[in-house]
C-alpha cells in the first residue's frame, strides 16, 4: 500500500519524536522520584519546620479557646474559666507527658518560662477541682502577671513567622509588638555578616591565588600543564577532614609554620595562626582553591593567544593589552569559579569549626547548634531557609554564566 | 629559559616572579597533604615535628581497634551502596537527558545537579526531619539515601559529558540491525560511556566516603563512619590514629586520581577524540 503523503509522514514524525521524548522522560523518571522523596522532601520539611509549630496549640487547646471567649486585652490577667482550661490542658498533658515539651516552648519565647510552667505542672495532681486562680499563683505568682499569658497568645496559631523574627533578631514581645531582641541575644545578624564576610574572603583569597597560577598552567607546554594539574587535583580529591587535620598539624602552636619561622629567629613566641579567623580563611582557601583554578584553567586555555599579539602589535602595551583584551575573555570563568567559591562556602561547618574560635562559627555551625544543643528546631529551620534561599539565588545566577559562558567543572 | 630579544628586564622581573609565586601556590596546595605522612609514622603520640623514631603502632590501632574498624566498615558499606543507587539512577537519568529537545531540560538538570551546592546542614537538618518520621533516621539506609543523593550530580554531569559527541547514529544502525532498545543499549552505547559511568561513581563513592554532616545528624551510636570518627578524633582527644586514618585517605585520593585520569584517556580514545 502507497499512502506516503506529506500529512502522513509528518504524523509519523510527530509519533517518533513524541515517542522519543516519552522515552527519555521514563529514563529521568526513576532518578527524579528518588531526588523528590530524599532530597526535595527533606528541604520541604525544613521550610515546613520554620513556620510551623504545633506545641502551644496542640498541648493547650482548651486554654486558647478560653483565651479568644474572654477577649480580654494583653494587659489583663485572665479570669478564673481560663485558668480552669489551663488546668484541664495541664493535667493532659502531664498524663501524655508533653508538659516538658510545652515548657520547653515557652522558654524559647521567653527564658525563665519552663520553670514557671513546670512548677504548675508538678502541682496538679494535688488537686481536684478549683478555683484555680489562686492554685496556680500559689505554684508560681508569675501566673498573675500578664506576661506569661502574653507568650501564650503569641503562640496560638501553628501557622506563625515568630522563628523568622527570632532568625533576624526581632521578637514578638509579650504585650504582641514587635521590638528587637534583647541584647544578649540579638547575635543573628552578626552571624550572617560574619558568615558574608569569611565568605567573601576566601573568595577573595581564592581569585588572588588562582588566577595567578591558572594563567601560568594554561601557558605551560601541555605535558608540564597536566603535571603540575596534578598537584591541584591530589588535594582536591583528598577527604576534607584529612586537609582539615593537615591545617591543624601545620598551624598550631608547635605546628609546622610557627616551628620554622622561630628556627629561622623570625619570631620569638609562637604566633596564634589556629583556633581563629586567620586559621578558617587559610583552611577554607585551601580547600575551595581548586574550584577556581579548574573552571579558570579550562577557559584559559580557550583564549587564543592571537588576540594580545594582535592588540600588541596594534600598540597596546601589556598591561593594556592584559587588561582590555585578555581578562574580558577569563571573566566568564573568574565568575563561575567565583561565585562557586562563595556559594559553597556560605555553607561551610566542618572546617570552620575544627580550625575557628568561638568567633569565627558560620551560620551552619548555628543551624546544628539549634538542633542538637538548644534544641530549637523551628529556629535551625529558619536559619536554614534563609541560607537556603540566598544560596538558590545565587545557583540560579551561576546557571546562566555557566550556560553563557560554556564553563566546565573538572 | 630563554627570551626574546626585545624582552625589557621589567617584563623578565614580571615572568619570574609569576614563577616564584606559582611554586609557592602550588606548595601551599600540596605541603598540608604531604605533611601528614611522616606525622602518621611517629613513634611517639605527637601532632608534631621532628619525627624522632619511626614505627606502625598508630595503623595497628587504625586496624586493630575496634571501634576504628566498625567505622572504616560502616563507611564501606555506606559509600558502596550510595555509589550503586547513585550510579545506576544517574547513568539512566542521563541518558534521557541527552535527548535532542526535551521541554524542561534545564531545570531538571539544575535540579539533579542542586545536591552539590545545597549547603549539606540544610540537607542533613531536612533529611533528620522528614526520616525521623518515616522512622529511617538513627539507622544507616537514611545516610545511604542522603549520600546517593549528594552522589547524583557527579554521575549526571560525568555521564553527559561523556555522552556529548556519542554519536547517535550508532545506536540507530544497531536498532536497524535488529537489536532491541535494551539490547542496542547495553552492547553499544554502554561500552563507550563506561569510562564515564565509572569516573562518576568513584566521584560518588568519594563523596560518600568523605561526607560528615550527613552522618552526625542521621547516624545513632551504631553508625560511626570514619570521617566521624575523625571528627570526634579532631574534637576531642587529638590521637595520632587520625593521622594514620589521614595517610590511608591521602593513598586513596591518589589511586582515584590515576584512575580518573586513565579513565578519562581511556573515554577520550573510545570516542575517537584527539586530545
Amino acid at each position: 500500500m502507497v499512502t506516503n503523503s506529506a500529512a502522513d509522514l509528518g504524523r509519523r514524525l510527530r509519533k517518533a519524536e513524541w515517542r522519543g521524548r516519552v522515552r527519555a522522560y521514563a529514563l529521568i523518571a526513576p532518578l527524579f522520584v528518588f531526588v523528590a522523596l530524599s532530597f526535595l522532601l527533606p528541604l520541604g520539611s525544613v521550610l515546613f519546620n520554620s513556620l510551623h509549630d504545633p506545641v502551644v496549640p496542640e498541648g493547650l487547646p482548651r486554654t486558647l479557646s478560653a483565651l479568644a471567649d474572654w477577649g480580654g486585652d494583653r494587659s489583663q490577667v485572665p479570669p478564673e474559666p481560663v485558668f480552669a482550661a489551663l488546668a484541664d490542658d495541664l493535667k493532659k498533658a502531664v498524663q501524655a507527658e508533653k508538659a516538658g515539651s510545652i515548657a520547653n516552648r515557652l522558654n524559647i519565647e521567653e527564658i525563665g518560662l519552663r520553670t514557671v510552667f513546670m512548677r504548675a505542672a508538678r502541682r496538679i495532681g494535688e488537686q481536684e477541682t478549683g478555683p484555680w486562680a489562686p492554685f496556680f499563683e500559689a505554684a508560681d505568682p508569675a501566673w498573675a502577671k500578664p506576661g506569661i499569658w502574653g507568650t501564650i497568645r503569641n503562640l496560638e496559631s501553628s501557622q506563625h513567622k515568630l522563628f523568622f523574627l527570632a532568625a533576624t533578631d526581632l521578637k514578638r514581645q509579650q504585650d504582641g509588638s514587635v521590638a528587637r531582641q534583647s541584647e544578649d541575644r540579638r547575635i543573628h545578624i552578626t552571624i550572617y555578616l560574619r558568615t558574608l564576610g569569611v565568605a567573601l574572603s576566601v573568595t577573595l583569597m581564592c581569585i588572588l591565588l588562582g588566577f595567578p597560577l591558572a594563567y601560568w598552567l594554561a601557558h605551560l607546554r601541555d605535558k608540564t600543564a597536566n603535571l603540575l594539574l596534578i598537584l591541584v587535583l591530589l588535594p582536591f580529591w583528598t577527604s576534607l577532614l584529612v586537609r582539615t587535620t593537615a591545617w591543624v598539624v601545620v598551624l598550631q602552636k608547635e605546628g609546622v609554620v610557627n616551628a620554622l619561622l622561630q628556627s629561622l629567629g623570625i619570631i620569638a613566641e609562637p604566633l596564634p595562626l589556629i583556633f581563629n579567623r586567620f586559621g578558617v580563611v587559610v583552611a577554607m582557601t585551601h580547600i575551595l582553591l581548586p574550584f577556581t583554578i579548574l573552571p579558570l584553567y579550562s577557559v584559559m586555555r580557550q583564549i587564543p593567544p592571537s588576540y594580545v599579539r594582535a592588540a600588541r602589535s596594534l600598540g597596546a602595551s601589556p598591561s593594556l593589552a592584559f587588561w582590555r583584551v585578555y581578562l574580558p575573555q577569563c571573566v566568564p570563568g573568574l565568575s563561575a569559579g567565583a561565585l562557586l567559591v562563595f556559594i559553597l562556602a556560605l555553607g561551610y561547618y566542618i572546617t570552620p569549626a575544627l580550625v575557628g574560635g568561638a568567633t569565627d562559627q558560620m551560620i551552619s555551625y548555628f543551624i546544628a547548634d539549634n538542633i542538637g544543643r538548644s534544641l530549637n528546631w523551628g529556629l535551625a529551620s529558619a536559619l536554614s531557609a534563609i541560607l537556603l534561599a540566598a544560596v538558590l539565588a545565587l545557583y540560579w545566577a551561576y546557571d546562566r554564566i555557566t550556560v553563557l559562558g560554556k564553563v566546565r567543572i573538572g | 629559559m630563554t627570551f626574546p630579544p626585545y624582552t625589557t628586564n621589567l617584563q623578565r622581573l614580571g615572568h619570574w616572579a609569576l614563577w616564584l609565586a606559582c611554586g609557592a601556590i602550588l606548595v601551599f596546595l600540596i605541603a598540608p597533604v604531604l605533611v601528614v605522612v611522616p606525622l602518621a609514622f611517629n613513634k611517639e603520640p605527637y601532632f608534631n615535628f621532628p619525627v624522632r623514631q619511626y614505627s606502625l603502632r598508630w595503623f595497628d590501632e587504625l586496624f586493630g581497634n575496634p571501634v576504628w574498624l566498625a567505622a572504616i566498615k560502616n563507611s564501606l558499606l555506606t559509600a558502596v551502596l550510595a555509589t550503586l543507587i547513585a550510579t545506576t539512577l544517574g547513568t539512566l537519568a542521563a541518558v534521557g537527558l541527552n535527548h535532542r529537545d526535551l521541554p524542561g531540560k534545564r531545570l531538571i538538570t539544575a535540579l539533579l545537579v542542586s545536591p552539590m551546592i545545597i549547603p549539606v546542614v540544610v540537607l542533613a537538618v531536612g533529611a533528620y526531619f522528614f526520616f525521623s518520621k518515616l522512622g529511617i533516621a538513627n539507622n544507616l539506609l537514611g545516610i545511604v539515601l542522603v549520600h546517593a543523593v549528594l552522589g547524583v550530580p557527579f554521575v549526571v554531569v560525568t555521564v553527559s559529558a561523556t555522552l556529548t559527541g556519542f554519536d547517535l547514529g550508532l545506536l540507530r544502525a544497531a536498532r536497524g540491525l535488529g537489536a532491541s532498545p535494551v539490547q542496542a543499549f547495553r552492547r553499544v552505547m554502554l561500552p563507550i560511556v563506561w569510562p564515564g559511568v565509572l569516573s562518576g561513581a568513584l566521584f560518588a563513592f568519594a563523596t560518600s566516603f568523605d561526607e560528615v554532616v550527613v552522618v552526625l545528624f542521621l547516624g545513632g551510636p551504631e553508625q560511626t563512619t570514619l570521617p566521624r570518627q575523625m571528627w570526634t578524633g579532631l574534637r576531642e582527644q587529638l590521637s595520632p590514629t587520625i593521622l594514620a586514618a589521614a595517610f590511608v585517605l591521602v593513598v586513596f585520593a591518589i589511586m582515584l586520581l590515576l584512575v580518573l585520569e586513565m579513565l578519562r584517556r581511556r573515554s577520550v580514545a573510545l570516542r575517537g577524540l584527539s586530545e
